[in-house]
């Protein structure tokens, strides 16, 4: 199977503008009674992470009255590029996908969430202004922090609240964005519902691409459309190649996990936003743990005790333990009881996302964690291979 | 006669922790003060002792529901 060939979501290497969008995928046809039916036959999920059916969501926010449609382009996780490039390549795939789910489910507002910062905004607002229809979708530019993505906190900020989540209770698709049905829906997803709509479940389901972003020590770090379950070494080979010896990957970003590297790796849908990073074999694996756990506990709401505290204390364990000083044997033996203390005590997915990636991290890196608890690092360098950027701005 | 069950709304708890001194035997505190429900279904001889620490909680955050929500569409 050649990866190169299959190129639905971003066919060229420059951005899309709207006549030679058109030209490429021809004109949007009505969603009706049809499409619903043909997006559940195509078994499309969300592409956001969670991976969450599409047509079932459609359907319960349908049954509500005047739904809003949020399509969620945030993509707070920094080591994910993949929304950000597919708006930029090709938003009009992305602008259907949204118009066609507010066909869908009979939704009169249409938001488009983006980070706040990027260059993404100015480029969306002039892609909407190219368009006839692009009037019917509200631009909304959102404070850039990990969890402003998550469906709750988006919800919130869209109503004029804090970007925070307001926890497993609420529910959007029942009462959202001005207390209607709200279907918030990740921008890949969306483009994949326009592609659906003009072409068809089985033409979807044949040779079914993703975006990922790979990193790390490849030679092309960046954002690769790939068909779904293709090998690590392929997908490793759209981005360059391989450039040193690796001993791990981070899947998934920093909701993740590490793995073993090993050859027989596929891409899944399990694998979160498919963020996938190439730990070179002369880093550590714990220091770079350490990092994003740290990050992690600053980028917390900070509304749950359990997150706030808790994962401020497990950052500090794994900075004791990255720096291998004398008390990180104690450090060691702590982490299996922080994890109980803390797992499944938040109000979203945060500090259990955080718990995920600091368990693997002592799978994974077992050994490295027996030199580390006798006061050594076997590592040649520290420089950093996951990206933990400064916060910038409030919540609001 | 329901099964009452107990439930802990972790963003408005600020960790007063009069609910684990009111019903030790279901509540406990974690490292920092906030509740653990050792068991979340409250047995019958606990309802008054529940009711109470429900009322006491100065923010609102605990609650007693009747039948199990179900979470996420």
């Amino acid at each position: 199977m050649d990866a190169v060939a299959v190129r639905r979501l971003l066919p060229t290497s420059e951005p899309l503008g709207w006549r030679d969008y058109g030209a490429r995928y021809g004109s949007l046809p009505f969603a009706d009674a049809g499409l619903l039916d043909e997006v559940e036959a195509s078994g499309l999920t969300g592409r956001g992470g969670a991976g969450f059916p599409t047509a079932q969501k459609l359907r319960a926010v349908r049954e509500g009255r005047r739904p809003v449609v949020v399509a969620n382009g945030t993509e707070g996780e920094p080591a994910s590029w993949k929304d950000k490039t597919l708006l930029r390549l090709n938003p009009h795939l992305v602008i259907d996908g949204a118009l066609l789910a507010a066909e869908l489910v009979g939704a009169r507002r249409v938001v488009l969430a983006v980070g706040r910062h990027g260059a993404e905004q100015v480029r969306i607002a002039r892609a909407l202004a190219a368009r006839p229809d692009g009037g019917a979708v509200e631009l909304a530019t959102v404070p850039e922090r990990f969890v402003v993505g998550e469906e709750s906190a988006l919800v919130h900020w869209i109503n004029g609240g804090e970007a925070k989540p307001t926890g497993r209770r609420s529910r959007p698709y029942q009462r959202g964005v001005d207390g209607r049905p709200t279907l918030v829906q990740n921008v890949e997803t969306l483009a994949n519902l326009a592609l659906v709509a003009r072409y068809g479940a089985d033409w979807f389901r044949r040779d079914e691409t993703v975006l990922a972003t790979v990193g790390g020590a490849v030679r092309r770090p960046g954002v690769v459309e790939v068909p779904l379950g293709v090998p690590f070494p392929e997908l490793f080979s759209r981005a360059g190649g391989v450039t040193e010896p690796v001993q791990a990957y981070l899947v998934g970003g920093y909701f993740g996990r590490w793995l073993p590297a090993q050859d027989t790796l596929r891409l899944t849908g399990e694998m979160g936003a498919r963020v996938v990073v190439a730990l070179p074999a002369r880093s550590c694996g714990l220091v770079e743990s350490a990092r994003v756990v740290a990050y992690m506990a600053q980028q917390s709401a900070k509304q749950c005790g359990p997150c706030l505290f808790g994962l401020q204390a497990l950052a500090e364990s794994f900075a004791t333990i990255a720096r291998a000083e004398p008390e990180a044997a104690e450090a060691v033996a702590r982490l299996e009881r922080l994890e109980r203390r803390i797992r499944g005590r938040g109000a979203c997915a945060h500090p259990d996302g955080a718990l995920g990636l600091a368990a693997s991290a002592v799978r994974v890196f077992g050994a490295e964690l027996s030199a580390h608890a006798s006061g050594r690092c076997t590592a040649h360098d520290h420089e950093p291979v996951l990206p933990t950027p400064h916060v910038k701005g409030g919540w609001r | 006669m329901k099964e009452l069950r107990l439930v802990v709304d972790p963003i408005r708890c600020d960790a007063y922790g009069h609910c684990a001194e009111l019903l030790p035997e279901l509540i406990e505190l974690d490292d920092w003060g906030y509740p653990i429900l050792r068991d979340d279904e409250v047995p019958r001889h606990l309802r008054g002792d529940a009711r109470k620490a429900v009322a006491s909680c100065p923010r609102l955050a605990l609650s007693l529901e009747r039948a199990r929500a179900k979470s996420k569409a």
